[in-house]
């Protein structure tokens, strides 16, 4: 991984030779975009050399937010790291979950039931699907069109999170899944909740299309900026959404087929262009696909209990080993590495996180571009801080 | 026709700005304070402590086992074990904290020590709007700002309040067999019952 970012560093560089080529030294301006700087969703900073308005370099400085996640999950119980996963990426903490508690059942050997892998597909895609819709809502936003379209994708993501309370008890830190199942089953009536929120979705899916899918501004904003190609896609370990977007069939749902993904009938929407505008568009896209999961899994789910009887609460301590647990998050891979030397807390703890290894390509992105595009070139990474800083 | 996505997308700004006159489902808006939703069963913000019966020392479920201590993640309770006994409401003699402490600045509100406790003793209670100007001592809450009684916990979570008392009967009807099946065997002479003290009804 170190050697490939260096080689893609140095052609980095060679292209911002290129590009400053005849320019004197105090012709080029160096601004630090960020950390305090609402375009970059957090505390993250930008070291930006500028021709003009156009971008001839570009270093992303991290570790604004960090909070040493992954030595706490070295010295608390696996148990206890839990709730500490739902902090990554705040706005996805059923998927940390899911990644989390995969990664400590491989290590332990914990079986799922039936019903808490249904239980975890559907509270996963609707994750996904109120990941998806604020992403391109704040994407817009980014772009100067403030209010509207991000009001209108937080009004259905308020729909979700209120299912998320009412099953989990918090909106946002969910801390809902176990090692072996989930902590509770569904409260009375809220399938049908869900059903219901579900099938007004794509209604919203249209609406948004409408608002913004063929806008013309939007169009000149995003359609040919920051294009990222196959090669350097696949090269840089980029997942998830950023991947598909510049063509490449991979969707961990699919590889894997972990937890019962097998079992539904889906398609892995892919852009051609791998630009701002293919990763907006494939949101919206894989959007549709969830909405089909969920249906499927909302009409299939089982009775049965939701915790693995052989799994303990207290005082769980699983066999010296290693493990890696990897899921497809709406950001992309996300993946747990656990070694454990047979005590109650793991002797190695390491995340994967799917936003930190798809920043490396921002600068690749943005050379070239103008400083305004950066900022859309950014929000379509669809990062969150306390998932790439930990 | 340039400019057609624009109109289209400012037609769609204005069915749902004049839906929003008529229809509930576009005005989705709560002027908060003055008005409230109610809040989801489930909710959960920071823990408490039950207590059984009237009095909160007498009737207080926990029995200083610190298990909650050890696995809470963020660290925030700290338990003293006390050095005498009191009768808990099986009638058996159990330690009881001398001192209980939860920093609820440092809490996270994850409901780890709820499931850790074999004793149903801390649960997590719904309410907000708790800030406070002194921000040491007045969010470092004791052992009798966190006792709050069965009751409150029957009102705001009923189904999980419900199957805590069904475990708590099946513990108590399997101890009370466990004594009857001693004091069979040991007939000639009966163990002494420590007196079951009117906090350990059952509400």
């Amino acid at each position: 991984m170190s050697s490939m970012t260096e080689t893609t560093s140095a052609a980095n560089d060679e292209r911002s030779r290129k590009l400053t080529a005849g320019i004197s030294e105090g012709q080029l301006l160096e601004v630090s975009m960020g950390p305090h700087h609402p375009s970059t969703h957090g505390v993250f900073r930008m070291d930006v050399v500028l021709d003009g308005e156009r971008v001839v370099k570009l270093k992303p400085v991290v570790g604004y937010l960090h909070r040493n996640h992954e030595k706490i999950g070295e010295n608390n119980s696996y148990l206890a790291s839990m709730p500490y996963t739902d902090r990554l990426d705040y706005l996805c903490s059923l998927t940390n979950n899911w990644a989390y508690a995969l990664a400590v059942e491989t290590l332990a050997g914990i079986d799922v039931p039936e019903r808490a892998q249904y239980l975890r597909v559907i509270t996963a895609e609707l994750t996904r699907l109120q990941n998806h819709s604020s992403v391109i809502g704040f994407l817009v936003q980014d772009m100067g069109a403030s209010g509207t379209p991000l009001m209108y994708a937080f009004r259905e993501r308020e729909k979700i999170l209120d299912l998320f309370e009412s099953l989990t008890g918090s909106r946002m830190m969910c801390n809902y899944m176990r090692f072996g199942g989930c902590r509770i089953d569904l409260p009375a009536g809220w399938l049908d909740r869900a059903k219901k929120v579900v099938a007004g979705f794509p209604q919203f899916l249209d609406e948004y299309e409408n608002l913004l899918g063929t806008n013309e501004i939007l169009m000149a904003r995003t359609q040919g900026i920051g294009a990222l190609s196959r090669e350097l896609a696949i090269n840089a370990g980029v997942t998830g959404p950023l991947l598909r977007a510049s063509g490449v069939n991979y969707d961990i749902r699919k590889v894997d087929k972990y937890g019962i993904y097998d079992r539904f009938d889906f398609k892995v929407p892919l852009g051609d262009n791998g630009d701002v505008y293919d990763r907006y568009m494939i949101r919206i896209l894989e959007m549709r696909e969830s909405i089909k999961i969920l249906d499927q899994a909302m009409c299939d789910i089982p009775p049965g209990p939701i915790m693995d009887p052989k799994a303990k609460i207290r005082g769980f301590r699983p066999k010296a080993g290693e493990a890696y647990g990897r899921i497809e998050a709406p950001k992309g891979e996300l993946g747990f590495y656990l070694i454990s030397d047979g005590s109650g807390n793991p002797y190695r703890y390491r995340v994967r996180p799917p936003s930190f290894v798809n920043l490396t390509v921002l600068e690749d992105m943005c050379i070239g571009n103008y400083i305004a595009d950066t900022i859309a070139i950014l929000g379509s990474i669809d990062i969150v801080l306390g998932e790439v800083d930990r | 026709m340039l400019g057609e996505g624009i109109v289209r997308g400012l037609a769609e700004t204005a069915r749902n700005f004049l839906g929003s006159f008529v229809s509930k489902e576009r005005l989705t808006t709560v002027q908060f304070p003055e008005e409230r939703l109610p809040q989801a069963e489930a909710a959960r913000d920071f823990p408490f402590l039950v207590y059984d019966g009237e009095d909160w020392q007498a009737g207080m479920r926990c029995v200083a086992c610190q298990i909650c201590e050890k696995e809470c993640p963020p660290k925030c309770i700290f338990i003293e074990k006390s050095k005498d006994k009191k009768p808990d409401a099986l009638g058996r003699a159990q330690f009881y904290p001398a001192r209980f402490d939860i920093d609820v600045s440092v809490c996270m509100s994850c409901q780890i020590c709820v499931e850790v406790c074999p004793f149903e003793a801390i649960k997590m209670d719904t309410a907000f709007e708790l800030s406070t100007d002194d921000r040491f001592g007045g969010l470092l809450w004791d052992r009798q700002k966190l006792a709050l009684s069965d009751a409150h916990y029957h009102a705001i979570h009923p189904t999980d309040a419900a199957h805590t008392d069904e475990l708590l009967a099946a513990e108590k009807a399997k101890a009370e067999a466990r004594t009857k099946a001693a004091v069979a065997k040991a007939s000639p002479a009966p163990m002494p019952q420590p007196p079951a003290p009117a906090a350990a009804n059952e509400p």
